[in-house]
């Protein structure tokens, strides 16, 4: 009998080229999403090398970061480096013959979005990209993870990635989670919990009653923010939620090919009596609606506390947290649900599934958003925006106040002309709240899509649970 | 990536201690779409005055100096951020070998991915180099990554030390993906067998 494994022992030994003694192993690469900002340099390695893309059929790229999101799209990209990098993109995978969805592509939308969405993810994958977000990828049951420009182009070269073994960590989240608590704020809670040095090393695995019960959407806004629990990958276990969300979409198996991956799928879990080198466990049933206070993700309360003061915490934190209270503009025992929001982002790689944005109509329905409010709706994807249309979404949202965006990455990273201006308060359903993320001097409160809609509802960060 | 054996070039001298990648080159230059052509904006803010012409100053710009292979730095070269347009700005500008007391690990690795050789010495050595680079025009050395030997504008000799492994990539040119290459059978009995029994992927 061999030794029982967690899901990630079983997916590493299923790609395993090569292993020295050293531990330094060779693994196999399924999938490689590429995007505009981290590829140019890759591309151009090949080309100086006169080298080809090793399995184009496996790679698949798509413009995100720099890509408007106003409805003039058409006119072209104003920024000039921000144009020549799509502009890139475009030849590159043209010349190496690899998958494509351009800016004019209705499937065109953030590579993280876009891959689950085409069914080019399936469990039991690798699948790497270079954008630390790969871990999205991970709710499928995929082991996926970011990587440098070099790593780049040694999987376009080789299609294998140099690695050491990651350690595992199991978090299990156990109940059932409250009505108005989300994907998002257990997601939070986690990082709240741990750290975002709590995942260094390790990969996670996510599990408990409360995963279970997650929609492939809520998976993958779990998955999504495992990097900033400093894990190398998160990793959810596929189950029936997970086929059926597969089935049928455009590179999916079908016929016997369905069944064979099937009968595969379902061995992918973790065996009774594996190993994990860490465990966390957190009751469902104590989450609550959360959201970021400082210029960490780690920097989680429940919306019903107050702003920490510096002196709560310990060691290194405290001037941390001085400094993030000063560049937040937040005085402590402030009750968060009296801070005031001038912007409010919804979208991005975390939150931006037609599920979220359903959630965010069931919110705003029938109401305004407050006056003078800036309030941006960008959906993930061209296909998200398209659903979110004939579902009546979008009619909701616009007649609420929001602006309903093009897809791309936005006001998540600001790497297009959507950005926070300094001191300029924003409640955004994305990943990171570092100074100067959204835009220098932008500040920034983390918070699901219905926390957000909320926000935009109140002109305040709100508890949502008080407009169900 | 080229070869790296023998390298007869200008040292020139950076004395400036926990000179960071920022330093190096600053991220405005990260939305680039290329490796090559950093070396203008090497060294961009200590290089370049406001007006945006050279700052005569700055050693990378006095004559003796402007065909450098060679930087003799402060300790703790190349910290702060991971990204490896430090090395290729360095590359593009021509430097080809860097001798410190120390360099942040990120930094060191990107260097050996991209044919740069950063030699970590004792201070003393590092010390007598940074004498020797003051010398202008004159401070030509030879580094000799087959013997592991710099040799000095007097006739000194240096020894360095170096990792086996890195040293047989950078003599023979092997970067990662050659490396890798080289396993190209074991890749293609990989893919042989996994097609197999998953072909769906
Ligand atoms: S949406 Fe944000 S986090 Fe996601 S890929 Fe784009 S920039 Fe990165």
């Amino acid at each position: 009998m061999t030794d029982p494994k967690t899901l990630y022992d079983k997916i590493w030994d299923a790609h395993l080229v090569s292993e020295d003694d050293d531990g330094t192993a060779l693994l196999y690469i399924d999938r490689h999403l590429v995007h505009e900002v981290t590829s140019p340099q890759a591309f151009e390695g090949l080309r100086m090398a006169g080298r080809k893309v090793r399995a184009p059929e496996k790679t698949i790229a798509v413009p995100d970061h720099n890509v408007p999101t106003t409805l003039d799209r058409e006119k072209g990209i104003e920024n000039e480096e921000s144009r020549i990098q799509v502009e890139a993109l475009d030849k590159n995978a043209r010349e190496f013959g690899i998958h494509y969805y351009p800016v004019n592509d209705v499937r065109q939308g953030i590579v993280h979005i876009v891959g689950p969405e085409q069914g080019w993810t399936l469990p039991g994958m690798t699948v790497v990209c270079g954008d630390s977000h790969t871990a999205t990828h991970g709710a499928f049951g995929a082991l996926a993870h970011g990587i440098g420009t070099s790593e780049v182009e040694h999987v376009l070269a080789t299609q294998t990635l140099i690695q050491k073994k990651s350690k595992n960590m199991k978090v299990e989240i156990t109940g059932r989670l409250q009505p108005g608590v989300t994907a998002k704020d257990l997601t939070l809670a986690v990082i709240g919990a741990t750290g975002t040095a709590g995942g260094t090393g390790h990969v996670i695995e996510y599990c408990g009653e409360a995963i279970r019960g997650l929609s492939m959407e809520g998976r993958m806004t779990v998955c999504n923010m495992a990097i900033e629990g400093g894990a190398r990958a998160g990793l959810i276990a596929p189950d029936d939620t997970t086929f059926e969300y597969v089935r049928g979409r455009p590179h999916a198996p079908r016929g016997a090919q369905w069944e064979a991956a099937l009968a595969w799928w379902k061995t992918l879990y973790t065996d009774e009596g594996a190993h994990f080198d860490k465990v966390v466990t957190l009751k469902g049933e104590d989450i609550a609606p959360v959201v970021t206070w400082g210029t960490s993700p780690e920097d989680v309360l429940p919306i019903t506390a107050s702003v920490p003061a510096p002196e709560d915490f310990e060691g290194g934190k405290v001037d941390a947290v001085r400094r993030a209270l000063d560049y937040m503009g937040l005085t402590p025992g402030m009750k968060l649900t009296d801070i005031a929001v001038d912007t409010v982002f919804i979208g991005s790689c975390t939150n931006g599934r037609i599920e979220d944005l359903r959630a965010v109509a069931e919110i705003v329905r029938g109401r305004k958003i407050k006056e003078g409010m800036r309030a941006m709706i960008v959906p993930g994807s061209g296909l998200v925006r398209a659903q979110a249309e004939e579902e009546g979404l979008a009619a909701i949202f616009e007649e609420a106040g929001f602006e309903w965006r093009l897809a791309g990455c936005s006001m998540c990273l600001a790497m297009n002309p959507d950005q926070l201006a300094p001191g300029e308060r924003c409640a955004a359903t994305s990943n990171r709240n570092f100074e100067g993320r959204q835009g220098k001097g932008g500040r920034t409160h983390l918070v699901s899509p219905q926390m957000a809609a909320a926000a935009a509802l109140t002109g305040r960060l709100t508890d949502v649970r008080d407009l169900l | 990536m080229e070869k790296f054996d023998k390298l007869t070039g200008v040292a020139a001298p950076m004395p400036l201690v926990n000179i960071d990648t920022d330093m190096i080159i600053p991220k405005q230059f990260l939305k680039t779409i290329k490796r090559s052509g950093l070396g203008v904006h090497l060294f961009d803010e200590m290089r370049y005055l406001d007006d945006g012409s050279p700052n005569p100053d700055f050693v990378l710009n006095k004559p003796a100096y402007r065909d450098a292979r060679i930087l003799v730095a402060g300790d703790n070269f190349g910290c702060g951020s991971s990204r490896e347009h430090a090395p290729w700005a360095l590359l593009d500008f021509g430097i080809r070998c860097v001798i410190s007391t120390s360099f942040a690990d990120i930094f060191y690795n990107n260097c050996f991915k991209n044919g740069i050789l950063p030699i970590v010495l004792p201070r003393e050595d590092v010390d007598k180099l940074m004498d020797d680079a003051r010398r202008g025009a004159n401070a030509v050395i030879t580094v000799d990554l087959e013997r592991q030997e710099i040799h000095g504008p007097d006739g000194g000799t240096l020894h360095f030390d170096l990792d086996p492994f890195k040293k047989h990539c950078l003599l023979n040119g092997l970067d990662d993906i050659s490396l890798t290459l080289e396993k190209a059978k074991a890749i293609d009995d990989f893919e042989q067998k996994a097609t197999r029994a998953r072909p769906w992927v």
